[in-house]
């Protein structure tokens, strides 16, 4: 047997240790099923959930707001990072305002949005796009000027123009940045996606949690975390395995990845 | 064989018909205004030869980089002027190829990549330069590692990719700044040898700057010794020791005593601390 399976082996075995101890405990102390589901509950709320297909139609409602929002917010930063790190004029009059905007917690937004643009998909991806949008902006404004001077002075010793300057040296020396923001920002698109839902919506798991939460199922709550957690773990994995692609020269994230960041 | 080779693909440059590869007369460069200034550059005069291999040495802040600067077009000079090949500097020029201190290497490009920046920027046409980069990448020792990337390369594999990158345009002269500083004395020792042999291979007018006394005197053919504050050329030193030098050459009574003279004006001058 070698180590790596053993490992697995082990990992499940504790797991199941540990539902089932939460399993006997909650049985044991007969605690009621609206303050602490046994897993067993938790599971049936699954179960049932997608038998009647409810969970499916939340699970797409929220995803397309998810990703919607976010290529929204994506584009956006990419354009607005490229016109106020090369442009001055640009950046001296729009940069205050997006420092001022960085500090400030988007999801207090959500509330007028929803005002704003209703209680359909459309207030959600607004503010998906407004919570993604920051920290790609930032990051790609900080990658595109991290080119470094001997660079840069290398790259006019040989007689470049603006554009190569840019496209040979700042745009690639830049990725590391943006997929950085990239990945905190599709971290933070679902959360926008279910704090605007929280706000009122007519679908998404943020919706669906909310209405559960009237009717004390606590199990169904449940079992939609584990949902919203694959997801949002799906969603890292997929971001950083792209990342890790395009960035296979980039040694610093070679060592964040030796060190477990993910 | 593999001198013949390669002096065949870098043909001779071109050189105007006075021979003078680099002409500085009366230039000075201060940066700042009041009292504030700094003279980096104090009315300097100097003329390289064409193929002639020069070595600047002085210690930090003497405004050895600055003049390189103002040679590679990257910086204007206060006052005075510069020539290179006859022509006045006026910005970067194409015939030149330049050495940093540090490799300066684009991570995300192999090393082949990487050699071959200038012929991208310069639009010289990847297929016709191939030969070339892969010959320079064999002259400088990297046979086999055009493919990988500068993450995998020591800091002195480094900096030999540097200079096969600063010769792939055929340029007519090097500017090197401090190109070995930052490596081990051993690796450094072993890159002058490497550094005299390409050039014997190529000749091509070489200033090289250096804060190592003996890495001028091993390498030049003339050695310029600057001092600071103002960055002035104290003496020029005509280096008069046989090529192909060896290392054992630094133990020879004739180069202990270029060693103890331009020691001798670096102190007298106060530039040594």
């Amino acid at each position: 047997m070698n180590s790596g399976f053993m490992k697995i082996v082990f990992s499940v075995l504790i797991l199941c240790a540990l539902l089932l101890a939460w399993q006997f405990a909650v049985r044991y102390n007969e605690i009621p099923i609206y303050l602490i589901p046994a897993p067993s509950d938790v599971i049936m709320a699954l179960v049932r959930g997608f038998q009647t297909g409810i969970y499916t139609k939340h699970i797409i409602a929220t995803l397309t707001e998810v990703f919607a929002g976010f290529s929204i917010g994506l584009a956006m930063a990419l354009v607005l990072g490229l016109l106020i790190a090369l442009n001055r004029t640009v950046e001296t009059y729009v940069y205050p305002y997006i420092i001022m905007f960085q500090s400030m917690p988007k999801v207090a937004l959500a509330p007028v949005l929803v005002i704003w643009f209703g209680l359909g998909m459309t207030s959600k991806i607004v503010t998906v796009a407004l919570i993604t949008f920051f920290p790609i902006l930032v990051n790609t404004i900080v990658g595109l000027r991290s080119a470094d001077f001997d660079r840069i002075n290398l790259m006019r010793s040989l007689g470049a123009s603006r554009w190569q300057v840019f496209r040979m040296l700042q745009l690639p020396g830049a990725l590391p940045f943006i997929v950085a923001g990239i990945e905190v920002g599709i971290i933070m698109s679902l959360l926008g996606a279910i704090v605007a839902e929280f706000v009122g919506a007519e679908a998404g798991l943020g919706m669906l949690i909310q209405s559960m939460n009237t009717t004390l199922d606590v199990a169904g709550q449940f079992s939609i975390l584990i949902i919203l957690s694959v997801i949002g773990l799906s969603m890292n994995k997929t971001v950083g395995f792209i990342g890790d692609r395009l960035l296979f020269w980039d040694s610093s994230r070679k060592a964040k990845a030796a060190m477990g960041r993910r | 064989m593999t001198v013949q080779l390669v002096q065949t693909r870098f043909a001779e440059p071109a050189g105007n018909s006075s021979g003078e590869a680099i002409g500085i007369r009366r230039l000075s460069r201060r940066f700042g205004a009041g009292d504030q200034q700094i003279v980096a550059l104090d009315d300097i005069s100097l003329s390289v030869k064409e193929g002639e291999f020069v070595a600047i040495v002085g210690p930090s802040g003497c405004g050895k980089t600055t003049l390189l600067k103002i040679l590679a077009g990257l910086d204007r000079p206060s006052e005075g002027e510069a020539w290179l090949r006859g022509t006045p500097i006026a910005g970067p020029r194409r015939d030149i190829g330049v050495v940093f201190q540090s490799p300066v290497l684009f991570p995300w490009r192999t090393v082949l990549d990487n050699v071959l920046l200038p012929v991208d920027v310069q639009k010289l046409g990847r297929s016709r330069c191939m030969d070339r980069a892969n010959a320079l990448i064999e002259m400088v020792g990297l046979s086999g590692f055009g493919n990988r990337y500068p993450s995998e390369l020591s800091g002195g594999m480094q900096q030999r990719v540097g200079l096969a990158r600063a010769l792939i345009h055929e340029p007519a002269m090097l500017l090197m700044d401090e190109p070995f500083g930052a490596l081990d004395a051993l690796t450094r020792e072993n890159m002058n040898l490497e550094l005299q042999r390409i050039w014997l291979e190529t000749r091509r007018t070489v200033v090289f700057i250096t804060h190592s006394i003996s890495e001028a005197i091993f390498l030049a053919d003339r050695v310029l010794v600057m001092t600071p504050r103002p960055g002035k050329v104290q003496i020029e030193l005509e280096i008069d020791l046989p090529r192909q030098r060896e290392l054992s050459v630094m133990n020879s009574a004739a180069f202990g005593e270029y060693a103890n003279r331009i020691r001798g004006i670096l102190n007298a001058k106060g530039a040594v601390d």
